[in-house]
């Protein structure tokens, strides 16, 4: 039976936690955390879960502490958000590069400066190469979802790496929105028991995590990593399935929304998704062939998938919610970009900047994209110039 | 009746607006409808202006934007009429409520204009009488469901007074004070 609940997003990834009981949670208290801690925290304080909750004194500790209770075999979870994850740069390495599958919840806000608090991508985005999966999420619900199948992905033995569940700061995190909850039943058995084919704690099997490789081995490793982001695809598509026989949701690398008769596509990320569909909704009623690709997994990252969703479309906007300050755009617009042209695309594209630092997107913002397709499939040259959508002007 | 109801909320930090607003919100999906509450954050401190938003459907909600022309407003410190412009966008069909200790011909001229509805509620009196201290989000809750016309005083009471017993089960002479301010609440809206 599916319970109808309201609840914040972060009150939603508590909910799953509760449900999934993991082994250990550190976790650094205060700002720039999260919510989230202080919700499983206070779970655990009223004897709900047993998992085990380790307050450290940074986030470069809280990721440290992951990767040791993740080596010794413990079901491990963490929660970041902004510049709590920019300090665990140097051991998400670690945490992928040894194989270790542990979850953490990421509440997307912008890294200083200026210093400000509000929805970004730049933290996770920044995080992109460094070996973790990578989930977005447009609203509660979803994060609900994809935390609870994020370790039937991350822990599968053709993946073994760690897994980010990503949801946009405030505009998810703290609202209270419509959600349906799945029983607790249902969702123990889904996420199942782990059991770590090598871990620290075995006494019957002698190992070493995280030692020096030299040059005539390193590289293999490394390969070897990334085959399991590569084998990492076909696990999330097995597990989507699964979970929608438990929920009657419905999951893949991207949600599809008006896009099979699109001549014009707009291409985005997490909370805006929401309100583009209802702007498409208006724009399709006057008639406008606009439809959107919302991408739910960007690590792995799918551009064969996606070049080919989009493969009828005669203009597309990327849009980014992150500067990638290469002088060019941001990071989905450079991947899909090289995506597209792999695939021998001939759609014009253009990528626009838009949301930083929490800069509201309106659905009239979502027809000046629209707008800017137009004149782009009109023959307007853009080469080289990404617009930022709602800039405040000059004047 | 509007399928779609949207409140924009203006208060001080400190002040409950931000609660206020969640609680509507709880008290409408507890009625069925979808809801979605949210509040807007600037630098964090107490006393600084800030926003927080309702939109209340019969409909799943999607868009996840401010509200800009919101159906009602509810500015719960009326020092905030002389430095926010609290009626920008709000529709001339809908009404604002406000939390002040003058009369509705005082206040009428600090609204830049707006031609529709004013409802005026003491919130201080209210609080002090029912609760002994000023808590202006309860008074300021029961005023906007009267003047938002969301749904009925009863069934209001009876969804407030379900979910105060579960919060405040430890302190029961809090529920009390709190059910008295919504009544009162609704007497004193005008």
């Amino acid at each position: 039976m599916a319970i109808k609940e309201r609840m914040s997003g972060n009150e939603a990834v508590a909910h799953a936690i509760k449900q999934i009981n993991p082994d250990v949670m550190p976790a650094f208290p205060i700002t720039p955390s999260t919510e989230i801690p202080q919700f499983v925290s206070t779970m655990i304080a009223n004897g709900e879960i047993d998992t085990e909750f380790i307050p450290v004194e940074s986030e470069h500790s809280s990721m440290s502490a992951a990767i040791g209770a993740e080596a010794a075999g413990a079901r491990t979870l963490t929660a970041t958000s902004s510049c709590g994850l920019a300090l665990m740069w140097e051991v998400l390495y670690v945490a992928a590069s040894n194989r270790l599958p542990l979850m953490m919840e990421v509440v997307n806000r912008a890294l200083s400066g200026p210093i400000n608090i509000n929805a970004e991508h730049s933290d996770s985005m920044g995080a992109r190469d460094s070996g973790w999966i990578q989930i977005y999420a447009e609203n509660n619900q979803e994060v609900y979802d994809n935390t609870i199948q994020a370790y039937r992905i991350s822990e599968h033995k053709d993946v073994m790496l760690p897994i980010m569940i990503c949801q946009d700061g405030f505009i998810t995190s703290h609202a209270v929105e419509n959600i349906t909850l799945i029983e607790d039943e249902p969702v123990k058995k889904f996420v199942g028991t782990y059991e770590p084919e090598h871990y620290l704690l075995n006494a019957q099997e002698k190992m070493s995590v995280g030692p020096y490789a030299i040059s005539s081995y390193c590289m293999e490793a490394k390969r070897a990593q990334a085959e399991g982001m590569r084998n990492a695809k076909k696990v999330i598509l097995d597990v989507a399935k699964e979970f929608e026989a438990i929920s009657g949701r419905s999951y893949g690398f991207f949600e599809e929304y008006q896009l099979e008769d699109a001549e014009y596509a707009i291409v985005a990320i997490g909370s805006v998704c929401g309100t583009i569909k209802d702007a498409i909704d208006k724009m399709r009623s006057e008639g406008k062939k606009v439809g959107l690709l919302k991408v739910r997994v960007f690590r792995p990252f799918p551009g064969e998938e996606m070049a080919e969703a989009l493969k009828s479309c005669k203009a597309i906007a990327i849009m980014d919610r992150c500067e990638g300050y290469n002088s060019v755009g941001g990071p989905l617009g450079a991947e899909l970009t090289a995506a597209l042209y792999r695939a021998k695309s001939t759609a014009e594209t253009v990528n626009i900047i838009y949301g930083l630092s929490g800069r509201d997107v309106k659905t009239s913002d979502v027809e000046d994209v629209y707008d800017k397709l137009q004149t782009l499939a009109a023959g307007e040259d853009l080469f080289g110039e990404y617009p930022y959508l709602g800039l405040r002007s000059a004047e | 009746m509007r399928t779609l109801t949207e409140i924009r909320w203006h208060g001080r930090g400190g002040q409950g607006a931000k609660t206020a607003a969640l609680l509507l919100a709880d008290v409408a999906f507890n009625m069925g409808k979808h809801v979605q509450g949210f509040p807007e954050y600037g630098p964090e401190r107490m006393g600084a202006p800030i926003t927080a938003y309702d939109r209340i459907s019969d409909n799943p909600i999607r868009v996840h934007s401010n509200i800009y022309e919101p159906d009602f407003v509810v500015v719960v410190d009326e020092t905030l009429l002389h430095t926010v412009d609290v009626t920008n966008g709000l529709k001339e069909d809908g009404a604002i409520l406000i939390n002040t200790l003058k009369d509705k011909e005082e206040i009428i001229p600090l609204l830049n204009g707006y031609k529709g509805k004013v409802f005026i509620i003491n919130a201080r009196k209210v609080c002090m009488e029912t609760l002994g201290a000023y808590f202006p989000n309860t008074p300021m809750l029961a005023a906007i469901v009267k003047v938002s016309d969301l749904m009925e005083e009863e069934v209001f009471l009876q969804e407030m007074e379900n979910s105060l017993k579960h919060k405040f089960a430890k302190k029961p002479e809090v529920l009390e004070g709190n059910m008295k301010a919504l009544k009162m609440a609704f007497q004193e809206v005008h």
